[in-house]
């Protein structure tokens, strides 16, 4: 029987799936991935976490225990650095101690550290320390890597190009989405994480639901990194946040080329990278343009009716300014 | 120019004897109170950490007393302590305030060291190295002296005879000190009230409790942050040791210089079972002092925290389990703006009532 090699679908699950799913099947592994986020995961994850992390956090805690007992080890790599120069997020730095100190009854732990500070020069050290659980056999473990990093590469060329992953199963497959396209729908850039953008039940599909309304989506991913580079250099600061980068990098190009209708960024409660480059983007937003902006703060208490009535409204009010926002009446 | 700084205890005094060694004119924040705090929130983003709320805060106030050049350390830890010069010169530029702020990098090498020197000559107008590389050394020596002065108040403090008498002689000293002009003037009045506080009658053979703080550096060391929790452990009759303070926060920095030796070593040593890698903040020391205090027979550990503190959630989630191996009592304090200080005080009590009764166990 082949070793299961268990991901949980959560956190940078939606970024580098392709890459570990492919890389571990290679060498001859069975992946086995947590079901997608559903009631019982979410409040096993908020029961078992320190009461302050942030939700996506906690959401990892439960995907965690989902697949525990499934697996002969779990791959949580201790994610530090991802480029030259940034960090990520300290809690991801630390997702590895602490899963270990919250959760009991753990199957071995596979959480090599990736640190891109400086360089990439170790990558394939990583890649060996990671592969020998499987194999001894190095030039095989670097073939498989690099089929598996083709796959990945597919798969970003995909998302660029406007598919939306929705769920991780299909995120290899999939290779259209269900993207709404006519001449002159509106279009509105959902801004996040893409732990928070993609987890549907996290974020109550609320990209479907702007979808159905003949809404076009567009998400970060699909903006090219050269464009979002280019832009970041002209932001006053130094930023040394992958996401950061990529969030204001994102709202520099949107408000630049006016490709977007509208900016819904979401966040949730408690994410300290948010609560500076949320702030950052609204400003930032609210000063160099008019598109309309609007910040939905996720946390536990999920009601939908509060997403679908201010979704709703933002909509409604996007499509209204088209129509009616010189023909308003004086008198009111 | 009027140069201005946040508040952090009490680096304030160093820094400012450091600044008008270089001839600049300084100007105090007024010590951290509610306004403060009221003032730095509502100008704030909402979910960003305490020390950024009140840092801004000091900003304000001092700018209301004529501020027109902020200092404040900058630098790139992956918590968020490095985007707080850019957010808090976005913040005080919208509110038209036209101000210069100058962002010191933590020291890793020589060469920010020289850097730092550049920026302090924007201070003093001289770039001459030989002013301003001693004025530096004064300032971090200024920086010890204040340390071990406060170490001792805080050993004095719970075996002083007559009740009261540390606070007093703190609050005089306090009051001196912000009178002091430069290097001399300062380091003088510290070292007579160390004489006075040796002079101060203890009880040399009490039973005292002792306990270990740990955590984020502006929520141990700003007493309006953490409501004072120092003195009122001390009044309460217990002998508090602080893991992270101003001098060994420098040392840490400074320690690749042949003739400075930091605790960051054994820190982590201590922390390696558990955390064996920086992830921020003061995260890894919060867990290798942590260890260090079970094996150094403290009777608890309080750990300080600011709401959302990104680090120290990690460390958060690993000390329930050092708490259960090394058997030591841990404390969780959790602060921002909402920190009511009557629950505070209720949980602080019932920690130390909890280590006096274990105490008491122990020794029948």
């Amino acid at each position: 029987m082949s070793v299961k090699v268990g991901i949980p679908r959560a956190l940078l699950f939606y970024e580098y799936y392709p890459l570990w799913k492919a890389f571990f099947e290679e060498l001859g592994a069975q992946v086995i991935v947590s079901q997608k986020t559903n009631k019982e995961i979410f409040n096993n994850g908020i029961k078992s976490a320190v009461n302050e992390a942030c939700i996506p956090v906690k959401i990892y805690h439960g995907h965690v225990l989902d697949i525990k007992d499934k697996v002969d080890y779990l791959f949580i790599p201790r994610l530090k650095s991802i480029c030259k120069g940034e960090y990520i997020c300290p809690k991801f730095c630390g997702l590895p101690e602490m899963i270990k100190y919250s959760i009991n009854d753990l199957p071995p732990m596979i959480y090599p550290e990736i640190d891109f500070m400086k360089d990439k020069k170790n990558l394939k050290e990583i890649i060996c320390e990671v592969g020998k659980y499987f194999t001894g056999d190095s030039t095989r473990i670097l073939s498989a890597y690099d089929k598996a990093y083709l796959n990945y590469k597919a798969y970003k060329e995909s998302v660029n190009k406007g598919m939306i992953p929705m769920d991780g199963e299909s995120i290899i497959k999939e290779t259209s989405c269900s993207k709404v396209k006519t001449e002159d729908t509106k279009k509105i850039m959902i801004m996040a994480h893409s732990y928070n953008l993609y987890d549907t039940y996290m974020n109550m599909s609320i990209i479907n639901k702007i979808q159905s309304r003949g809404v076009e989506v567009l998400t970060p991913e699909m903006i090219d990194e050269e464009y979002i580079n280019d832009y970041v250099h002209k932001f006053k600061g130094n930023i040394y946040w992958t996401f950061a980068r990529k969030l204001i990098g994102t709202a520099m190009y949107s408000i630049d080329t006016k490709n977007v209708h509208g900016i819904i960024y979401i966040s949730t409660f408690g994410c300290g990278i948010d609560s500076v480059v949320g702030d950052m983007v609204e400003k930032h937003i609210r000063k160099e343009s008019n598109i309309p902006f609007v910040l939905v703060t996720l946390d536990e208490h999920s009601g939908e009716a509060g997403i679908n009535t201010r979704m709703e409204a933002f909509i409604d009010m996007i499509k209204w300014r088209d129509t009616s926002e010189n023909n308003i009446s004086a008198n009111g | 120019m009027k140069i201005t700084f946040p508040l952090m205890g009490n680096m304030y005094i160093a820094l400012k004897a450091v600044f008008e060694e270089l001839g600049a004119e300084v100007i105090i924040p007024p010590k951290c109170n509610k306004r403060t705090l009221e003032l730095g929130t509502l100008h704030s983003p909402e979910l960003i950490c305490i020390p950024f709320k009140i840092t801004l805060g000091n900003y304000l106030e001092s700018i209301e007393k004529g501020a027109d050049t902020l200092f404040m350390w900058g630098g790139s830890d992956p918590c968020r302590i490095g985007y707080y010069n850019m957010i808090q010169e976005e913040i005080l530029n919208t509110l038209g305030y036209d101000i210069e702020m100058i962002c010191g990098e933590p020291f890793k090498n020589l060469k920010e060291i020289k850097s730092f020197l550049n920026k302090l000559s924007k201070v003093s107008n001289t770039s001459n190295y030989f002013k301003l590389l001693p004025a530096f050394i004064k300032g971090i020596k200024l920086i010890y002296e204040i340390d071990e002065f406060d170490d001792l108040v805080i050993k004095t403090r719970p075996r002083e005879m007559i009740k009261g008498e540390v606070d007093k002689l703190y609050s005089k000293f306090e009051e001196e000190v912000n009178g002091a002009k430069g290097y001399k003037e300062t380091l003088n009045i510290i070292r007579k009230k160390k004489e006075e506080l040796k002079n101060v009658l203890i009880d040399k053979n009490k039973q005292v409790i002792r306990i270990g703080i740990v955590g984020e550096i502006y929520t141990v060391l700003e007493p309006y942050i953490n409501l004072d929790i120092i003195k009122k452990l001390g009044n309460m009759g217990v002998e508090v040791h602080r893991s992270v303070t101003s001098s060994e926060f420098i040392k840490e920095q400074i320690d690749f210089l042949p003739f400075i030796n930091s605790n960051k070593e054994e820190v982590h040593r201590a922390a390696e079972p558990y955390l064996n890698t920086e992830i921020g903040g003061h995260a890894r020391h919060t867990i290798g002092n942590t260890v260090l205090y079970s094996e150094k027979d403290f009777d608890g550990v309080i750990h300080l925290l600011p709401f959302t503190c990104m680090p120290e959630i990690v460390a958060q989630s690993i000390l329930p389990t050092i708490e259960k191996e090394k058997n030591i009592p841990v404390l969780k304090l959790i602060l921002d703006e909402m920190t009511g200080e009557a629950g505070y005080s209720t949980r602080i009590e019932a920690f130390v009532d909890l280590l006096q009764r274990k105490k008491e166990a122990y020794t029948q």
